[in-house]
């Protein structure tokens, strides 16, 4: 990371290109199938990298709090593990959408990180 | 007496429910004739000082006129600046807390650990006899339970499958408005499409609709509960007509689904194919409590909504300028409606142990009212809260649904029906002109109207292109 800041200070824009690109990217996938591919941007939670990003249909009405539903979102199979820990109350939240899957997680309690590169992440049709 | 209770309790599930609120019915009259019975507070209006000639310690927001006399935006002004936290030792209903500013309401709500929802959210208790149980007071796990069997009825597959039908009866209501003569918006209008919505929701007999306003406007209106109007007796009449009512439709959809039909989506449908809720006949507070909830939830909260929006955009008329000229704005009109309306001005907890909030210490057993109608003109967080701005940054951020658990089920299909109705607005009415002052419920729990006289200008068509 330091040394991307580096080059960015002394100007080596291809480097910096090359270095950007391989930031890694999440995919967010709404209902109708168009993908959303966002780079990702470590330390954020999943919910602000899709709002940040204008990514639709994820609303977090209560801004991250794990109080609402409407960051709903529905891991990849594979990467679900790695998305980290259900905490009870995430869990009780989602257990009021009839849409839960047992990918489900709410975007606002997980973490991005770098090794989320590739990571597919749909939207449900509704958010509660 | 505890032999003569314990035995009426043996023998509850042999007898029909609406005869059981009868049967409580008779007992309370007869405890009351004995002198036993709890009595009720009255409520006398007066006028309300200017909260500035008053202490601290005497505010009381449980006042029911608060909202008719136009009082509450100042006091609870001065409690969320001067006292977030705010003890009323000697209410009408107890000694109660205030919590006013957004940041702690959004505490308490999302810690159902700490703050129980038992046994009513009204900041008095239920009426005496008709002690039903809801989901919406209730706490983890029994909550979780009877509120996943119930929340399909507002599943996305439903959501989708009511717009249809939402718009044709929203278009058939507004076709018949005259134009340019004073009418009752909230008669008209606000009551009649709810009601309609209600009937669809629960599969009612159509024509019979307008009781399910009426049953529930009582439900919500005891003195003792909110401050509201019932005479003596209302809530009595009202649970035994819904007992009777709902007892006949649930038994209906039984034999129904019995002889193999198939599963409609409406309320008692669900609530008959779900393992936790086939049996809730046999349980009637439960019975009552879980419809009446289903039914209050989806009446005056849109109703005042669809009423408070008419209001809100005659006293800020540049917005409804802005409306008009970019009617996608809709939808964030909507949310910030709900906000500027908060058609339910609180709900109210109860402390499971000592909390110290805001430095406040709230002993365990204490009452704690979430005043949503203060958190959501709280400067702190909302940007020029008393603005109504249909173009809100974050309009979604708002108190009015609540959150954690309890956040409102039905919250979406109040959004869609006042998004449908605002479209089918837009499309007929060039203007909605408020005349007059609209007449205020008396509750400290319900935000709303019983009357808005309102003007209509027809829409005039654009001339068509050569």
């Amino acid at each position: 990371m330091t040394l991307y800041y580096i080059l960015k200070e002394f100007k080596f824009t291809s480097l910096v290109i090359h270095m950007k690109k391989d930031m890694g990217k999440i995919i967010f996938i709404e209902q109708n199938g168009a993908e959303h591919p966002v780079e990702i941007d470590q330390g954020n939670s999943l919910m602000e990298l899709a709002l940040y990003n204008a990514v639709p249909g994820i609303d977090a009405d209560c801004g991250g709090g794990c109080a609402c539903g409407t960051c709903h979102v529905i891991i990849e199979d594979k990467w679900f593990k790695q998305s980290g820990k259900i905490l009870e109350t995430e869990s009780q939240m989602l257990d009021m959408t009839p849409e839960r899957e047992t990918t489900s997680r709410l975007s606002c309690q997980i973490k991005v990180t770098d090794a989320m590169d590739g990571m597919k992440v749909r939207l449900p049709e509704f958010q509660m | 007496m505890e032999l003569f209770t314990s035995l009426i309790k043996k023998n509850l599930n042999v007898i029909p429910v609406y005869q059981q609120i009868q049967f409580a019915n008779i007992f309370y009259k007869i405890k009351k004739k004995i002198g036993i019975t709890r009595p009720i507070p009255e409520f006398i209006e007066a006028p309300i000082p200017d909260v500035n000639d008053i202490a601290l310690e005497e505010i009381d927001v449980s006042n029911p006129f608060l909202f008719k006399q136009n009082r509450w935006q100042s006091y609870f002004k001065r409690l969320r600046d001067e006292c977030p936290v705010h003890y009323q030792k000697h209410s009408p209903f107890g000694p109660f807390w205030s919590v006013t500013r957004f940041e702690d309401i959004m505490f308490v709500d999302k810690h159902h650990d700490l703050f129980s929802a038992e046994p009513i959210i009204s900041i008095g208790p239920s009426p005496e006899g008709l002690e039903i149980q809801t989901f919406i007071a209730m706490d983890p796990p029994k909550h979780d339970l009877t509120r996943q069997a119930v929340q399909g009825v507002v599943a996305p597959k439903n959501l989708k499958e009511m717009e249809a039908l939402i718009r044709i009866r929203t278009q058939d209501v507004l076709d018949k408005l005259p134009f340019d003569k004073p009418f009752d918006w909230v008669e008209k209008v606000s009551i009649e499409l709810t009601s309609r919505m209600l009937a669809t929701l629960f599969d009612f007999p159509y024509e019979q609709r307008h009781k399910l306003a009426e049953w529930s406007d009582i439900a919500a209106a005891s003195p003792e509960s909110t401050g509201g109007a019932n005479a003596d007796g209302d809530a009595f009449t009202a649970a035994a007509e819904v007992a009777k009512a709902f007892s006949l439709l649930w038994r209906e959809k039984e034999a129904k689904l019995e002889a193999g039909d198939e599963m409609g989506f409406d309320l008692i449908s669900l609530l008959l194919s779900n393992e936790n809720t086939k049996d809730m006949i046999d349980r009637p507070m439960e019975f009552i409590g879980t419809l009446t909830l289903l039914l209050v939830g989806g009446n005056d909260t849109t109703r005042n909504s669809m009423s408070g929006g008419v209001l809100a955009l005659n006293h800020f008329p540049e917005e409804f300028c802005k409306l008009k000229d970019n009617p996608s704005l809709v939808p964030n009109m909507v949310s910030e409606i709900i906000r500027w309306q908060t058609p339910l001005a609180y709900m109210r907890r109860i402390a499971k142990q000592d909390v110290n909030l805001n430095g406040q210490m709230i002993k365990k057993g204490d009452k704690v009212v979430m005043w949503y109608v203060s958190g959501n003109r709280d400067e702190r967080i909302i940007e020029k809260p008393d603005q109504f701005k249909i173009d809100r940054h974050r309009a979604r951020n708002h108190l009015s649904f609540g959150f954690g658990v309890h956040r409102c089920m039905g919250n979406r299909l109040a959004e869609m029906q006042l998004r449908i109705l605002w479209e089918e607005l837009l499309m007929r009415f060039e203007d909605i002109k408020v005349i007059g002052e609209p007449e205020h419920v008396q509750s400290n729990f319900v935000k709303g109207y019983k009357k808005m006289m309102v003007q209509l200008t027809k829409k005039q068509p654009i001339a068509e292109k050569e």
